[in-house]
């Protein structure tokens, strides 16, 4: 293919931008003067802000489809799939930086921003990638970032705690994830995602441990990236220490762009039609798949009815929450599998904007009160009706209620499942989905109905965090109303570039 | 009647939804503009509901309206299309499509079944508003959820849409936790609000998985061996012009039922065909709301401990939209089920008509009296369906209205009374009809509609729904392998009349020893009579009884007309 710079820039403006930001950030850091420094919220939220509005503006160009949508030798694939990742990516950073401005010892330091700008430029990158050496380098940009997030608070132990778990169980996910590359590469000679299925196809029975036992390892890595069970260990620790609008960036960004990766990965290098030594492969890993779905939610919403911590219960529903992602995931069986590439995508766009919500609302109750018991926001409802009805309209679509957000996104995951005969895991996920309901509606039970001790106390939110917050909630809101069609459409073209 | 443009349902969702917004943004101190947008919300939503019922009322009586169109139709002999019998009966049609890929759209109306109920909505709203009026703690987040209730509720009624439908439902279950939860009788209302929205949540999403499925069982019929059909539906502008092989819509849904999309066998089971597969999950999903045994019982917690405007929407509506939807969902989208299953669900709805009495029968507590009778006569709506017969189905859809009337005008009461005694322990109470004379009327009024005395609009229910199990019994046949029982739906009509002597023995206990006898003058000194506002509910929600009573033509040949395409599509003439 001929090289045309100009013709396959657009593909990667949000990579040049971000790093481009994150230069002017560390420079503004470092020798502005005292008002620029305090503005470099600003800088990073409105930079990525504007940064999610190119994709928007530079839709891929149809004539770049013809040959194919992959540019820059291979490496990366300019299709929708990777520009919605990449919007909802861009904006999670966005919203996380106004949410940590008021933060002390995380909001006020501008290396915050610079780190969550680099993250943010590795899960990009994540969401377009189509080639295991760019992924695993993408991987990294994204992970290292979070690890050095997760210990922000250096004098604060239990955040030093949650940094060095969160590195090593990550460092131990990357080495396997790695390790199953390798073999891929050893069975197939090359990097390329769509190139690895072209040369396992036809191949004989003899390479069939072999690439399984790659896939799965492939699969161990993702799932310690979106905490699926059983690797979830690290998720409530690394949760609960962290400072929590690094809690609320981990537990979007990460995530998301896991999600992206996943589905590339699993459609491009093991398509449906892959069939070695007479073993279909996508049925392994679609089973694989089941199995961790139904395992992640239940186990994740059953623990979550006994925590006492709102950190804690978040971290086990946000387990829960994976758990019925794969739901789509793992309906990508069959021919048509546009539903469920649709609904995970859907799922995470609304899963960013519900989260980075609730854990909004949580960082303002938390450095309010310096509590993070659940019993304690008993009254929330009388101290700050705002906040908590903010909060509620999280945990609403958190649990699939409408008008928020989480109806449709639950609703879309349970129609593809059941458009690829899984009524079996339809019917366990909503179960759970019960379950999950009654956790989220004790919390807003506890704020609306209890009475607390410090009842007549108001919580003050400031002026900008209230925005921030309500356009959160205002976009969940209309998430799961009147932008249902373009956001759905969107993803469901993003399918079609698969 | 076809219509694309403006319709006055989109009124009546969204009046109450902007009104609670817009009550949430105002100052909480401002007591009397929260009170005063709630009432002018609910009064205009009320009065549209009037007028959709009596504009609905004109196009069924009309020369050359509904009821005329359907009496030449089955004169006439020719084959009969459930669905488009079901898509002429709608009225005041709006609908725009939502998600186009999926074949979502909002698409609302009304029929004979539905009409009733839009009104008895606006009723129950406007009550529960003036009811409310005086309630201390947190007016303004209290009647902004009680109006997104109201919304919710009146979209289940009007959806023609399924994913409506389910939108709607679940739109309607967290205001309610949230008004139980908050506002609630402080001993149960945790306890009673939790049980009941998981009560109705898993039945709710249950039957959302079966709608999935229904929604491409049907999608694959048409864009497969029933394209022809779908064409012709297209041609004939059954359906919109737009319209995909997949839908959301009713009507579409329902033509798929009657051309065997949903015969096709599953499982690989003889006999086990998609529709009797999935026709439990989807009437005992919503029959949960409905108060269908052994699923109701959260049902009396739930109205006990709702505070009483809650109390009067619950059982007043909410019940009814469990029951309808079960209708509309189930029966009428899978009707091959409905011969199957009613037969044997119709115990379930005996027990619940015989049992409830027997246990309100044995309350102490008044308000819980009134939640069992609200079991047991909501058992009687469940069997009216499971007649499957044009006079039992059409004596159930008066039993929604005038039970949803009566049980919000039993709960009224109970709150009048319970504000001003604040007990409910009927035998500490007596003589209360000497300082609350119209609470005592309004009282003995309900309690003789309730134990169906002619003359008022229980008798106009409960009389078809028995003739019409006495005429289904000859036709009915119970069929379990090769166990094969008939003719048993007469003995049940007999079981199920003795359940109109309980609650005759109830309601005149309830009303001698709370309402007659010796009153308290020291302990009760404080207890006056009601002022103008509780007057109006009582006269609102105690009207439609005697008018109904006296006038059924009012509304039973309405619903009539919105039970014949149901008939149609069972297969009955």
């Amino acid at each position: 293919m001929e090289f045309g710079l100009w013709a396959q820039l657009p593909s990667v403006l949000p990579e040049v931008g971000l790093t481009a930001l994150a230069i002017v950030v560390l420079f503004a850091d470092l020798y502005g003067s005292a008002v620029t420094r305090r503005n470099v919220v600003y800088i990073s939220a409105v930079g990525m802000a504007l940064l999610a509005l190119a994709p928007l503006i530079w839709l891929p160009d149809p004539a770049l489809f013809e040959n194919g949508t992959l540019l820059w030798g291979g490496m990366v694939n300019y299709d929708p799939l990777s520009q919605i990742f990449k919007v909802m990516l861009l904006l999670a950073g966005a919203v996380t930086c106004l949410m940590a401005a008021g933060d002390k010892g995380v909001g006020d330091k501008g290396e915050f921003y610079l780190i969550v700008i680099v993250a943010t430029l590795g899960g990009v990158m994540m969401s377009s990638a189509s080639d295991l050496i760019l992924v695993f380098v993408a991987l990294e940009t994204l992970s290292i970032p979070l690890y050095m997030l997760a210990s922000f608070r250096r004098g604060d132990s239990r955040s030093a705690e949650s940094g060095m778990k969160y590195f090593l169980y990550g460092a131990f996910a990357s080495a396997i994830m790695l390790f199953g590359f390798s073999l891929l590469y050893g069975f197939t000679g090359t990097t390329n995602l769509s190139g690895i299925a072209a040369a396992l196809d036809g191949g004989g029975g003899d390479s069939l441990i072999g690439v399984m036992t790659a896939l799965v390892m492939v699969v161990v890595g993702f799932g310690f990236k979106i905490g699926a069970v059983p690797f979830h260990f690290w998720t409530p620790d690394v949760y609960e220490g962290a400072p929590t609008p690094v809690t609320a960036f981990v537990s979007v960004s990460s995530k998301a762009a896991s999600f992206a990766l996943l589905l590339r990965f699993l459609t491009a290098a093991f398509p449906v039609e892959l069939v070695i030594g007479g073993v279909i492969i996508q049925d392994f890993w679609v089973n694989l798949l089941i199995v961790v779905s139904i395992v992640s939610m239940t186990l994740g919403n059953v623990v979550a009815l006994r925590q006492s911590n709102i950190k804690r219960l978040l971290a086990y529903s946000s387990i829960a929450q994976a758990g019925y992602t794969l739901i789509g995931v793992a309906a990508l069986q069959g021919a048509d599998d546009s539903l469920a590439v649709a609904s995970v995508s859907f799922y995470m766009f609304m899963y960013i904007f519900t989260n980075l919500l609730v854990f909004g609302g949580v960082i303002l109750f938390i450095s309010a009160t310096d509590t993070e018991a659940i019993s304690d926001m008993a009254g929330l409802n009388r101290r700050s009706p705002w906040l908590a009805l903010f909060i509620t309209i999280g945990l609403l679509s958190l649990g699939g209620i409408p008008p928020a957000a989480g109806f449709f996104g639950k609703f879309f995951l349970f129609q593809a499942a059941v458009k690829a005969n899984l009524v079996g895991l339809a019917l366990i996920a909503v179960t759970n989905a019960i379950i999950a309901l009654y956790y989220y509606l004790v919390v807003i039970k506890v704020m609306y109905v209890d009475v607390g001790p410090d009842d007549d106390k108001p919580i003050a939110l400031p002026r900008a965090y209230a925005w921030s917050l309500g356009i959160t909630a205002l976009v969940v809101i209309l998430l799961g109303t009147i932008a249902v069609t373009p956001i759905y459409d969107w993803a469901t073209l993003g399918a079609a570039g698969l | 009647m076809d219509g694309t443009g403006f319709s006055v349902l989109t009124a009546i969702i969204f009046i109450p939804i902007i009104a609670g917004v817009v009550i949430l943004f105002l100052d909480r101190k401002n007591r009397d503009l929260v009170r005063g947008i709630g009432i002018t919300a609910a009064s205009a939503v009320m009065a549209l509901s009037l007028a959709v019922f009596l504009g609905y009322d004109n196009y069924v009586k009309a020369d050359g309206g509904l009821i005329s169109q359907q009496r030449a139709l089955l004169e006439s002999g020719a084959e009969l299309s459930g669905a488009r019998m079901f898509a002429d009966a709608l009225a005041f049609e709006q609908r725009i499509v939502w998600v186009e890929s999926l074949g979502i759209a909002y698409h609302v109306g009304v029929d004979g079944v539905s009409a009733p109920m839009v009104l008895l909505t606006g009723m129950v709203a406007v009550a529960g508003v003036l009811i409310s009026w005086n309630i201390q703690d947190r007016l303004r987040e209290f009647m902004a959820f009680f109006m997104f209730l109201v919304a919710g509720v009146y979209g289940v009624f009007i959806a023609v849409d399924l994913f409506m439908l389910f939108f709607f439902y679940e739109l309607a279950i967290f205001p309610m936790y949230l008004l139980i939860a908050g506002w609630g009788w402080v001993k149960l209302r945790e306890y009673a609000a939790m049980k009941l929205t998981l009560y109705i949540l898993v039945g709710s999403v249950f039957s959302l998985v079966g709608a999935v499925a229904m929604y491409f069982a049907a999608g694959d019929f048409f864009a497969g061996s029933g394209a022809d059909i779908f064409q012709a539906a297209l041609a004939s502008g059954l359906l919109p012009a737009d319209s995909q092989p997949f839908s959301w819509s009713i009507t579409q849904l329902t033509l798929a039922a009657e051309n065997g999309a949903f015969s096709i066998e599953i499982l690989g089971i003889e006999g086990l065909s998609f529709a009797r597969f999935w026709f439990p999950f989807m009437f005992m999903g919503f029959g949960v709301l409905a108060g269908v045994f052994p699923f109701h019982n959260w049902s009396p917690d739930g109205h006990v401990a709702a505070p009483t405007a809650v109390s009067m929407i619950h059982a007043g509506v909410l019940m009814k939209v469990g029951a309808f939807a079960a209708l509309r969902a189930g029966v009428q989208l899978l009707p091959d089920g409905a011969d199957t299953h009613l037969p044997w669900i119709v115990f379930l709805t005996l027990i619940n008509v015989v049992y409830g009495a027997l246990i309100a029968f044995r309350q102490r507590d008044f308000k819980y009296v009134i939640g069992f009778s609200s079991v047991s006569h909501m058992g009687l709506v469940s069997m009216g369906w499971a007649t499957m017969n044009l006079t039992g189905m059409t004596g159930a859809g008066i039993q929604m209205f005038s039970h949803g009337a009566m049980t919000a005008l039993f709960f009224g009461v109970v709150g009048m009374v319970y504000d001003r005694a604040h007990t409910r322990d009927i035998p500490s109470l007596g003589g209360f009809i000497k300082v609350m004379p119209w609470v005592g009327v309004a009282f003995v009024i309900g309690g003789l509609t309730s134990m169906g005395m002619p003359g008022l609009s229980g008798f106009i229910a409960e009389f078809p729904i028995f003739q019409g199990m006495w005429a289904a019994s000859e036709q009915i046949t119970l069929q379990l392998g090769s166990f094969q029982l008939s003719n048993y739906y007469s003995v049940m009509v007999v079981i199920a009349a003795s359940g109109i002597v309980i609650t005759a023995a109830y309601v005149l206990r309830v009303a001698g020893q709370v309402f007659f006898g010796e009153f308290d003058a020291d302990r009760f000194h404080d207890v006056g009579n009601i002022d103008m506002s509780d007057r109006i509910v009582l006269i609102i929600l105690g009207a439609p009884l005697i008018i109904l009573g006296l006038y059924p033509p009012i509304m039973a040949p309405m619903i009539e007309s919105g039970i014949v395409p149901l008939i149609a599509l069972l297969g009955g003439g």
